[in-house]
């Protein structure tokens, strides 16, 4: 399984769970794993009426994905973002679904864009699925701070100066740019379980943020490197054992934390002396 | 009491702001100098957020000016003034240390990666130590109780150094005990570090012993003035438009409506659960 | 006149078997997904619907497997996927849709294999397609009466329980406290809404069936706080999506020369999203009470509201 075939394979898979691994964190620490849901749809719309008109999947899927995400953004904030969101999803959806039928070989076409394909990295993915990933983790790495501030604090971010809508945005972004490139690996559908799932786990699993973004990429990474393998030697969907994986990590997470829950003993009250 | 007060940091000068058809607050104008301990008190709903937000910068007033240091107010932003929020809704599970929200006090508005060094770690130390909290120091934001959570939250906001210091409702909902601390927390931040401090609340009575002035909100208007001067019966029945009686017992203020209360129940009374025998 | 008319409605279309087939079935879809769905979007679940509609995936695609007709297939997958969710407490804790999206994801992934084992042994092209975006013409008129039923008992349900899930909506304690029974209510409610979402999993299809779910409620309470009234509304817009979609859709087969139709839940889900879209265009005055907030509003999620954004 490690010929100069299936190297494409791991490589782009390791700089998809990497960037699936950070983005993630982000997007449960504000809230927004349903986003996760709906933007890789649109990439899946994008990759379809890429196929149609015959240009490189890649710009397809990064073209939809950022609609997608945009459209999230803009109406996400005159209406319900759970509403907005849902609906954007299944627009996207319908319109892949559009693009799809109007092709000559929608059925495998289809399915591998949904669920994955380890089969399907061609070299000519490969190398945009790198650029973004450089573009991604550059990006995040950039705004960190402020981002960060933005998502754990967004009162105090705005009373100082950060600008939480501009940060939304960011954000939204990259995660358009991370679906992009997830999506030909995992697919549409098994994007979410692999952003949401590792992060999900590593907040339960250590309470520093930067440790958590580094459990949540090693997480993400151990779930593509099991999946590949089993995939390539059962032939059973990668998507299948990626969503397997991760909710495994996460139920194991889960775990950890009521553990952790039990064992602590209560804190002791400070004595009012300690503060005069 | 805080002592001698010094320069003036904030100045508002007949603040008006119009939200949706309503006259929120009108001439509104108060002084808040460093080292002073300023109480913005009134009933729920009289525009104190509103204020605070004016004074940050992310609400524009339809009249008036902000000065900060004598010059007007800047966008919004600057390490001249720190916030503190109302109860944050912090999920249990956020990967965040009391000790990293405090971090993020320090240049948490900045682009990039921090990068971690001893330096940084110090002033986490000690801003944490200012504040009482460096007993939870390593837990999670999230599972700390409401009192903690304001003590972090005073820690971050104070790290950057401002000269001002705004709190929204920071004793709302905290036990006595806890009440106590923080009021003892910021005055001597106040004392010792000559920050303005500018608190928000609708019950006056755990602030009493530390104001050194009072702004008092009601019915969109605002009196402003040394405590003893502005909570008077005339004063705040001005403000409130009906009769309102101030009365003083063992050293707590009751503010009761008269018999022509026309407004909602007052929740400034509450002064009653006193522990130790004040003033 | 008659020639505008002539192509718009062409030839066959009210005389063809699986178009009326199509009409009946959508219609009773489009009512009980309209109907639910309000419930569902007044509760903030619309993460749960889209939930269950991804496990509806996963039962369609077991169907196939083992050579099943779909709807049980959706049905009782979606039913299982709410008594999951019911388990890991989606209801009655915020910040739960996490664990629900991740458990219910691994669900996908088993949709991802039935598929594709199922793809391995039958020689039916085009399943995954189908199951996942809807067979609206090829319904077996076999099982439409108990698609009907189905339709007609979740009606039933929301209709006996809907001023009880409105009270719990506004607040699970008050309705505790005047002796509802909270959580036997909720797990009413899943049961309903597994039940719409096979439905409609059936007509436009699993991953799509979220739209005449959420598409039309959501419409409809920008328009109207009343609950009675937004559902039938709901309904009704619902109802006419779904026609419009099923006419659009027959006279694609005459618009392409290669003789193939477009998707019909294509049409069905843009017009959805037209018509919520529209409704931003008729109110351009209301943008200020309370509409719209410059934080972002994580809000959204976790407390229900009875009001529409």
């Amino acid at each position: 399984m490690f010929s100069s075939l299936m190297m494409n394979t791991w490589i782009a898979a390791s700089i998809v769970a990497v960037i699936a691994g950070v983005t993630g964190f982000f997007a449960v620490l504000r809230g927004q794993s349903f986003a996760a849901h709906a933007i890789p749809n649109g990439a899946f719309a994008g990759a379809a009426g890429a196929g149609l008109l015959g240009l490189n999947v890649i710009w397809g899927l990064a073209a939809f994905a950022l609609a997608g995400a945009l459209g999230i953004g803009a109406l996400g904030r005159r209406a319900r973002q759970d509403v907005v969101t849902a609906l954007v999803l299944v627009l996207m959806l319908g319109t892949g679904a559009l693009f799809l039928s109007l092709s000559t070989e929608y059925a495998e076409v289809t399915y591998s864009l949904l669920f994955g394909e380890v089969f399907g990295v061609s070299p000519n993915v490969l190398v945009p699925i790198a650029a973004l990933g450089a573009i991604s983790v550059a990006a995040l790495t950039v705004v960190y701070r402020p981002l960060l501030l933005a998502s754990a604090l967004p009162e105090v971010a705005d009373a100082r100066g950060v600008s939480t809508r501009r940060m939304e945005l960011c954000f939204l972004i990259v995660m358009a740019l991370a679906a992009s490139m997830t999506v030909p690996v995992v697919g549409a559908l098994l994007m979410f379980a692999l952003m949401i799932g590792p992060a999900a786990a590593a907040r339960s699993f250590t309470r520093r943020p930067g440790y958590a973004i580094a459990v949540a990429t090693g997480i993400a990474l151990v779930t593509v490197w099991a999946g590949i393998a089993l995939s390539y030697r059962t032939n059973w969907p990668l998507g299948f054992y990626v969503g397997v994986i991760a909710a495994g990590f996460f139920l194991l997470g889960q775990a950890w934390a009521a553990v952790r829950r039990r064992g602590s003993a209560p804190r002791p009250v400070p004595a009012l002396s300690a503060v005069q | 009491m805080t002592g001698q007060a010094g320069h003036e940091l904030l100045q508002l000068e007949g603040i008006g702001v119009r939200l949706g058809g309503r006259q929120i607050l009108r001439d509104v104008s108060f002084t808040v100098k460093a080292g002073e301990f300023t109480g913005l008190i009134g009933p729920n709903g009289a525009g104190k957020t509103t204020l605070l937000k004016v004074i940050l910068g992310l609400q524009a007033p339809t009249s008036g000016r902000v000065l900060l240091n004598g010059r007007p107010r800047p966008r919004r932003g600057g390490r001249l003034i720190g916030y503190v929020p109302q109860k944050l809704a912090i999920d249990p599970d956020m990967p965040l240390r009391a000790r990293d929200v405090v971090a993020l006090g320090i240049d948490g508005n900045r682009l990039g990666f921090p990068l971690p060094s001893a330096a940084r770690r110090d002033l986490v130390t000690e801003a944490l130590l200012a504040v009482g909290a460096e007993a939870y120091a390593g837990a999670r934001v999230g599972e700390l109780s409401g009192g903690e959570q304001q003590r972090v939250m005073i820690a971050h906001a104070v790290i950057s150094r401002p000269r001002l210091l705004l709190l929204d409702e920071p004793l709302a909902n905290l036990d006595l005990r806890s009440e106590q601390g923080i009021v003892a927390v910021l005055a001597r931040l106040a004392r010792e570090q000559r920050i303005g401090i500018l608190v928000s609340a609708h019950d006056m009575n755990p602030l009493m012993r530390e104001t050194d002035t009072v702004v008092y909100v009601a019915g969109g208007r605002a009196a402003a003035g040394r405590t003893d001067e502005v909570i008077r019966s005339e004063v705040l029945t001005a403000l409130y438009g009906s009769h309102v009686d101030v009365l003083h017992v063992h050293g707590r203020v009751l503010v009761v409506a008269g018999e022509e209360a026309d407004q909602a129940h007052h929740p400034v009374e509450a002064g009653l659960a006193a522990t130790d025998g004040g003033s | 006149m008659g020639g505008l008319l002539h192509y718009i409605v062409e030839p066959g279309l009210l005389s063809s078997g699986p178009v009326r087939t199509a009409v009946l079935v959508g219609t009773v879809v489009a009512v009980t997904s309209g109907v639910v769905g309000v419930l569902t979007v007044i509760r903030s679940q619309s993460f749960a619907g889209h939930s269950l509609a991804d496990v509806a995936t996963t039962g369609g695609a077991g169907a196939f497997l083992i050579g099943v007709s779909q709807f049980w297939g959706f049905l009782i997958a979606g039913i299982a996927g709410a008594a999951v969710m019911e388990l890991i407490g989606v209801q009655r804790r915020r910040g739960r849709d996490v664990a629900t999206g991740v458990v219910l994801g691994a669900a996908l992934g088993a949709a991802a294999l039935f598929l594709y084992l199922g793809t391995q042994t039958s020689s039916t092209t085009g399943a995954s397609f189908t199951i996942l975006f809807g067979s609206m013409f090829v319904i077996s008129p076999d099982t439409v009466p108990a698609l009907i039923a189905s339709g007609l008992l979740a009606l039933v349900v929301v209709a006996v329980l809907s001023r009880v899930l409105l009270l719990t909506a506004l607040s699970p304690e008050i309705a505790a406290a005047r002796g509802v029974r909270v959580r036997a209510v909720g797990v009413a409610y899943l049961v309903a809404l597994a039940v719409a979402v096979a439905l409609s999993a059936v007509v436009i299809g699993a991953v799509l069936s979220t739209a005449l779910l959420i598409g039309p409620a959501a419409t409809s309470l920008r328009v109207t706080k009343r609950p009675g009234l937004a559902m039938a509304a709901a309904a009704l817009t619902g109802t006419a999506a779904t026609w419009l979609g099923i006419l659009l859709a027959y006279d694609s087969y005459y618009w392409t020369s290669g003789g193939r139709g477009l998707p019909v839940s294509f049409f069905v889900v843009a017009l959805v999203v037209l018509g919520y879209l529209l409704t931003y265009a008729r109110l351009p005055r209301r943008g200020r009470t309370g509409r719209g907030q410059a934080a972002r509003a994580p809000e959204n999620q976790e407390a229900p509201e009875c009001s529409p954004a």
